[in-house]
């Protein structure tokens, strides 16, 4: 057998999963087992209590109150890409989650797994990055939230504590008609990105940009937002040579360097991805395919 | 001692119940406890796509799955795909008329992947087949075999539905 031993627990309630949490040690909370499935496989995390989220109530569904896009932390990607909701109401969610995996994984995988695993090449941290997202977090002493911006605190390691489990992320929605991109780079279709770049904006009707959040992933262990770039569009008309000229700041972004890529590759990639998301939500430029 | 469990699992039609350790994958399950050997073991770690099966109609990675999660649910492997014991799905049909397959190791991966993909999309483009396979792994065809079949296979399920 691939997996090493483990005592297996599937709770059904939110409390019976947090007070498992609570009263074991060395345990693994398992939500679509997209990663920690793999990870188990080869051995790299030794649990000694896999906790199993998929038959918990309650976790999964995705709604939209007061301006704000709330989706549960079991709700799978693929429940995610064939939402209506979120294709109108939050495109930028829809663009990244078809650049992730495949459809066997998307059947499976959940957004609060993703956020939880929080590797800095996967495309969900960054959305939550760009749309500013509340993390709901339960935990012995009830619910708290936290914001996306405090969430990640090292390598693939959230803000929440070892007897704590995320429950639902709540989107902050823009205008009706703001526009949005996500564009990424990879080797291949459905791996992980090298870098990726997700740009929301909201344009007056003379075309000046009136709000802006550009969001790098996969160059520093967290999404990193340009606040350069967003200040130095916000308040002008869109147009090609102002992406151009404002984008040239992301090589100055503190990168990553492994196998996959040099720290200088990423950077470039970051201001050129960047550049082309801009240019594609805004209908601008080549628009060159990009995966 | 390590911990079991016992488990009610419907496979292509047929009601199993077993008791399993509980860090028995599924694809394990199928191959070594059912004996169902048609779904492919490749990476064990989900990037191949050779162990996918339709978990209620929905194509996941085998691999990836505790047995025990499965308890409940309906699998379907691709034993379960001809009709009968002497009858090919259109599908299957497709693959051996346009050498979808060479050693046929991913084949299993490719047909239960497409069984789904078909079904929710009977009229794909190229394109689109070549997105839907990105997840599955193939060494012998370069793949053009295996999206001819699927085009082809598109067609023949309008005209005759399995």
């Amino acid at each position: 057998m691939k997996p090493p031993p483990f005592q297996y627990h599937d709770p059904k309630t939110v409390a019976e999963a947090v007070s498992l949490l609570g009263s074991l040690d060395n345990a693994k909370l398992l939500a679509g087992g997209q990663s920690l499935m793999p990870m188990l496989n080869m051995r790299f995390v030794l649990p000694d209590h896999v906790i199993d989220l998929n038959r918990v109530e309650g976790l999964s569904g995705i709604k939209e109150a007061g301006g704000v896009l709330e989706i549960g932390a079991m709700t799978r990607q693929r429940d995610i890409e064939f939402s209506d909701l979120v294709k109108t109401k939050c495109p930028l969610l829809h663009q990244a989650i078809m650049q992730i995996g495949h459809r066997q994984t998307r059947n499976r995988g959940t957004i609060g797994g993703s956020l939880c695993h929080l590797d800095p090449a996967a495309e969900l941290p960054s959305v939550a990055a760009a749309h500013d997202a509340t993390i709901v977090v339960a935990g012995p002493n009830g619910q708290r939230e936290i914001k996306f911006a405090n969430f990640p605190v090292a390598f693939m390691t959230p803000s929440i504590e070892l007897n704590e489990m995320v429950t639902a992320i709540r989107f902050p929605l823009w205008s009706a008609n703001h526009k949005a991109a996500f564009v990424e780079f990879s080797r291949r279709h459905g791996d992980f990105a090298i870098v990726s770049a997700a740009v929301l904006l909201e344009q007056d009707g003379g075309g000046k940009i009136s709000r802006a959040s550009v969001t790098i992933g996969g160059v520093a262990v967290a999404p990193v937002r340009a606040t350069a770039v967003e200040q130095a569009i916000t308040g002008q008309v869109a147009s090609v040579d102002l992406f151009r000229t404002a984008c040239e700041s992301c090589r100055t972004i503190e990168a990553l360097a492994d196998v996959h890529a040099s720290a200088d590759y990423r950077q470039h990639l970051a201001a050129v991805l960047s550049r082309r998301a801009l240019e594609r939500a805004t209908g601008l430029g080549s628009q060159a395919a990009v995966h | 001692m390590e911990e079991q469990r016992t488990i009610a699992v419907t496979v292509n039609g047929k009601k199993h119940s077993n008791e399993v350790p509980v860090r028995l994958t599924l694809a394990d399950y199928l191959r070594t406890v059912l004996k169902l050997t048609g779904t492919h073991l490749g990476c064990e770690h989900g990037v191949c796509g050779a162990c996918t099966i339709l978990l209620d109609g929905q194509s996941a990675r085998s691999c990836l799955m505790l047995a025990v999660q499965a308890d409940g649910h309906e699998i379907m492997t691709v034993e379960g795909i001809a009709p009968s014991a002497d009858k090919l799905h259109p599908l299957q049909e497709a693959f051996r008329d346009n050498h979808g397959l060479q050693c046929g190791f991913c084949t299993p991966g490719m047909l239960t992947t497409l069984i789904e993909f078909l079904r929710d999309n009977p009229d794909p483009t190229e394109q689109e087949v070549r997105i839907a396979i990105s997840g599955n792994l193939c060494r012998c065809t370069g793949y053009q075999g295996i999206v001819n079949a699927a085009l082809d296979a598109a067609k023949r399920m309008k005209s005759a539905p399995a």
